[in-house]
């Protein structure tokens, strides 16, 4: 069968990858790479992403890229950008495109150093809130009070006890010309940040809400489901900062309680199990409501500007 | 096959490997129903819907049978049915 | 007409780098590193270089920076000592593994704990494993030569791997030494621009970084032992070419010091071998039959020339500044696990020297040939490894009558 795609435009994420059914990370790199068109370098440090896209002789990306180690996404990233540089290629840009664990965690202080150089790299955190590529390890991601292996729900522990870090936050603390948050169940608003984020030069950040449908425990053929009750419940706030301000928010069109999202589920199914965790749900349900208060994203309430 | 230098492989290889043998349930499109929205080839985590002469059709080769498309689709125009063994 | 300076050892180095035009330089400040980095620091300040110069956090990314860059098709230098070798030592390994030519200063000095900063070969030996070429110099001259030689051995189409020039922090880099320098035509006919076959092409996309099955992964580590193995005869035509622009013959993977007829050989590398060198010719004149084979190219290991060249010897005494715990020192292992079986081979007494600093002076390779002609009468080899210059005195009772340095 010969694809012709809507006005020619080739596939630069091909068919054959190994991710898992309804991986909400594979989708989204299809439409990151629709918004940036080819002529991008893409660096992957390891993760799921790595993995399911390169055993050796299988490679579905059609633009350049790189997977070195797990903690130097970034750093790659800068020395792809110097190289680019240094030899006159300025119609190429460079891109980060990682998981979770290598972002918020290992590979942290390579992208605080990369933000504070202010080197030309756009990095899109595709965050499913685990070390999902060996099982579902906890990584500074994992939402509060989700089960993960190293951090799982038992008879005395609740699971994570910590807020997942405000990674956005942090990077626009550093200056960073513009940062975004996203969700792949709002494809178009994606690629338009995407869009947007190419249009600047110095170092970029988009951080993309990709539920996971082997781990989180749900349908795969929920994953935009899910993405969308996170983002309606102000669990996932979806914002956009540029020079620092807040420019943009997506308004929650019909707000719904975080047990609607954590019900959904089975990483908080252990919440509901007994009654006994009332105020574990009160407390996630207060993280919601301070995203929502905090970047007004109730569609009747004013902007905070 | 001899090994390339440093393990760089070519893109675009992975068509090399279809993993449409990983369903166990496959997405069957209704054409009088469907309103060529694109919401089915958008979803689809696996490329394997694609517009064909102003049409959409579902590829076999890739579809791991998520349900995505069939979730999504605003016409309910896609079913999904058991694979045949 | 070469130019000649009385000059500090990072300069000359800062020189060489300067002449090999690499377009992206990264690096994070460490002792006895420092003057390297903040030469090519000042002249792209002053508009002398033309570089990309990314100032980096950690080692991790100095050498990770670089290693995009050489991916992406820019020629690339980084350099470190000690604790930032060792921080870098995974990215060393995987852009060995994806066949990332760059070059690297190893400026060696000793590893923590307790922390020092004086010299020994322990962190660029940390590195042996990896895949990394490894050159150790004796002077700044050498240092400047090798560099140049450095980068085109790395890039070539045959072996394609990272290259550490080895050299002695505080001793060579601090220390002031007359160096001539090339003209940057000849420097630019010998080192062409890097123009690799494979790199990070919009035009061409491919995919870095597989990951392998075990039905793949010896053949593509055995490939690196290859392009190593067979590349030490490009490595040695390489510093021939350059000897011949130069005027300067520093020797191939190898110097052999009047080794011809040498009952006693020693087996060094680094700046030590300047001492070593006038302890033989001292010895020489007072009719010992000594010499001395001074290791250039490390990794991949010459032993094929080393053999050529202990034919008539009785022992071979191999200075280690380098040890690893539980076992012996790197040099003695390499050279030992190649002997082992041969006929006639001679005895190896493996001493430690030069280690933490601890200094290697005449008295010192005096001291070790005495060793070397005692080991030669009893025909046996060491229980232990021989500490050079040790002091019992400072250790927990009982460490005088350790085994180490006692004859079988």
């Amino acid at each position: 069968m010969i694809a012709k795609e809507k006005s020619g435009e080739q596939e630069l994420f091909v068919s054959g990858h190994r991710a898992c059914h309804g991986c909400g990370m594979a989708l989204s790199v299809r439409h990151i790479l629709k918004a940036t068109g080819k002529d991008v370098i893409v660096v992957t440090p390891t993760g799921c992403l790595e993995t399911f896209t390169s055993p050796y002789g299988y490679s579905p990306w059609r633009v350049p890229w790189i997977h070195h180690l797990f903690e130097n996404g970034p750093s790659i990233a800068s020395g792809v950008a110097a190289a680019l540089k240094a030899q006159g290629r300025i119609h190429v840009r460079v891109l980060v495109i990682g998981g979770d664990g290598a972002t918020f965690d290992i590979g942290f202080g390579a992208l605080s150093g990369m933000l504070e150089r202010g080197d030309d790299v756009l990095y899109i955190c595709v965050d499913n809130g685990a070390y999902m590529n060996t099982g579902g390890q906890r990584s500074g991601a994992s939402p509060m009070y989700s089960s993960t292996t190293t951090d799982p729900a038992g008879k005395i522990s609740p699971g994570k006890s910590q807020m997942k870090k405000d990674l956005p936050a942090i990077i626009a603390a550093h200056g960073a010309p513009y940062v975004a948050t996203a969700s792949v169940a709002y494809l178009k608003d994606l690629e338009k940040k995407v869009k947007k984020a190419m249009e600047y030069h110095g170092p970029r950040y988009i951080q993309i809400d990709t539920p996971c449908p082997s781990v989180w425990g749900f349908s795969p053929d929920r994953t935009l489901e899910i993405g969308r009750l996170g983002v309606q419940s102000g669990l996932i706030p979806i914002i956009e900062m540029q020079g620092g301000m807040l420019t943009n928010v997506l308004k929650i069109k019909k707000k719904i309680p975080v047990e609607e999202y954590l019900k959904s589920q089975k990483r908080f199914s252990h919440l509901f199990r007994d009654g006994q965790h009332q105020k574990e749900i009160e407390k996630i349900q207060a993280l919601a409501d301070i995203n929502i208060q905090k970047y007004g994203l109730l569609k009747d309430v004013e902007d905070k500007r | 096959m001899k090994i390339t230098l440093g393990a760089v492989v070519k893109g675009g290889t992975s068509l090399n490997y279809k993993t449409g043998s990983w369903r166990d349930q496959r997405p069957v499109l209704n054409i009088e129903l469907c309103k060529a929205c694109g919401v089915c080839e958008s979803v689809c985590p696996d490329g394997a819907v694609h517009l064909v002469n102003e049409a959409y059709r579902i590829g076999y080769d890739y579809c791991k049978g998520c349900g995505l498309c069939a979730y999504e689709c605003p016409a309910d125009a896609i079913q999904m049915v058991a694979e045949e063994k | 007409m070469q130019e000649t300076e009385v000059l500090e050892g990072s300069e000359a180095v800062a020189f060489a780098v300067k002449a090999c035009r690499p377009q992206v330089i990264s690096a994070y400040p460490i002792s006895p590193q420092t003057h390297i980095v903040e030469a090519l620091a000042r002249m792209i300040a002053d508009g002398e270089m033309d570089s990309e110069y990314v100032r980096v956090e950690s080692e991790f990314s100095a050498a990770s920076v670089i290693s995009g860059a050489s991916a992406a098709g820019s020629r690339s230098y980084t350099a470190s000592s000690s604790q930032g070798l060792l921080l870098m030592t995974e990215v060393l390994y995987a852009s060995a593994g994806m066949r990332l030519p760059f070059v690297i200063t190893g400026v060696n000095r000793a590893i923590s704990v307790p922390i020092s900063i004086q010299v020994d070969h322990q962190d660029t030996i940390s590195l042996r494993d990896s895949g990394v070429i490894q050159f150790y110099v004796e002077s700044s001259q050498e240092a400047y030569d090798t560099h140049i030689a450095a980068f085109k051995i790395a890039e070539d189409p045959g072996i394609l791997l990272p290259v550490s020039v080895c050299m002695d922090g505080w001793i060579l880099t601090h220390s002031y030494e007359r160096v001539s320098f090339l003209e940057q035509e000849e420097v630019d006919r010998f080192l062409p621009p890097f123009k690799p076959k494979n790199f990070l092409d919009v035009n061409d996309p491919k995919s870095w970084g597989s990951y392998a099955e075990e039905d793949v992964l010896m053949e593509f580590k055995y490939s690196i032992h290859r392009a190593m193995q067979y590349g030490k005869e490009r490595i040695k035509e390489i510093f021939s070419e350059l000897a011949t622009i130069t005027g300067r013959d520093h020797g191939g993977l190898i110097e052999a010091y009047r080794t011809r007829d040498a009952e006693v050989i020693l087996v060094a590398m680094g700046s030590m071998v300047g001492t070593i060198k006038e302890a033989i010719d001292k010895l020489r004149s007072q009719g010992q039959r000594v010499g001395l084979i001074k290791i250039r190219c490390y990794r991949p290991f010459p032993f094929e020339d080393i053999l050529d060249n202990i034919k008539v010897a009785k022992v071979v005494a191999v200075m280690d500044a380098n040890f690893s715990m539980g076992s012996e020192g790197a040099l003695g292992m390499d050279l030992k696990a190649k002997l082992c079986g041969r006929r006639g081979a001679p005895l190896v007494l493996e001493c430690v020297a030069g280690l933490g600093g601890r200094e290697v002076n005449e008295k010192r390779v005096l001291e070790i040939v005495e060793r070397a002609r005692e080991v030669e009468e009893s025909g046996l080899p060491l229980d232990e490894p021989y500490w050079a210059g040790l002091r019992p005195e400072i250790l927990p009772e009982g460490a005088e009558n350790d085994r180490q340095g006692k004859i079988g």
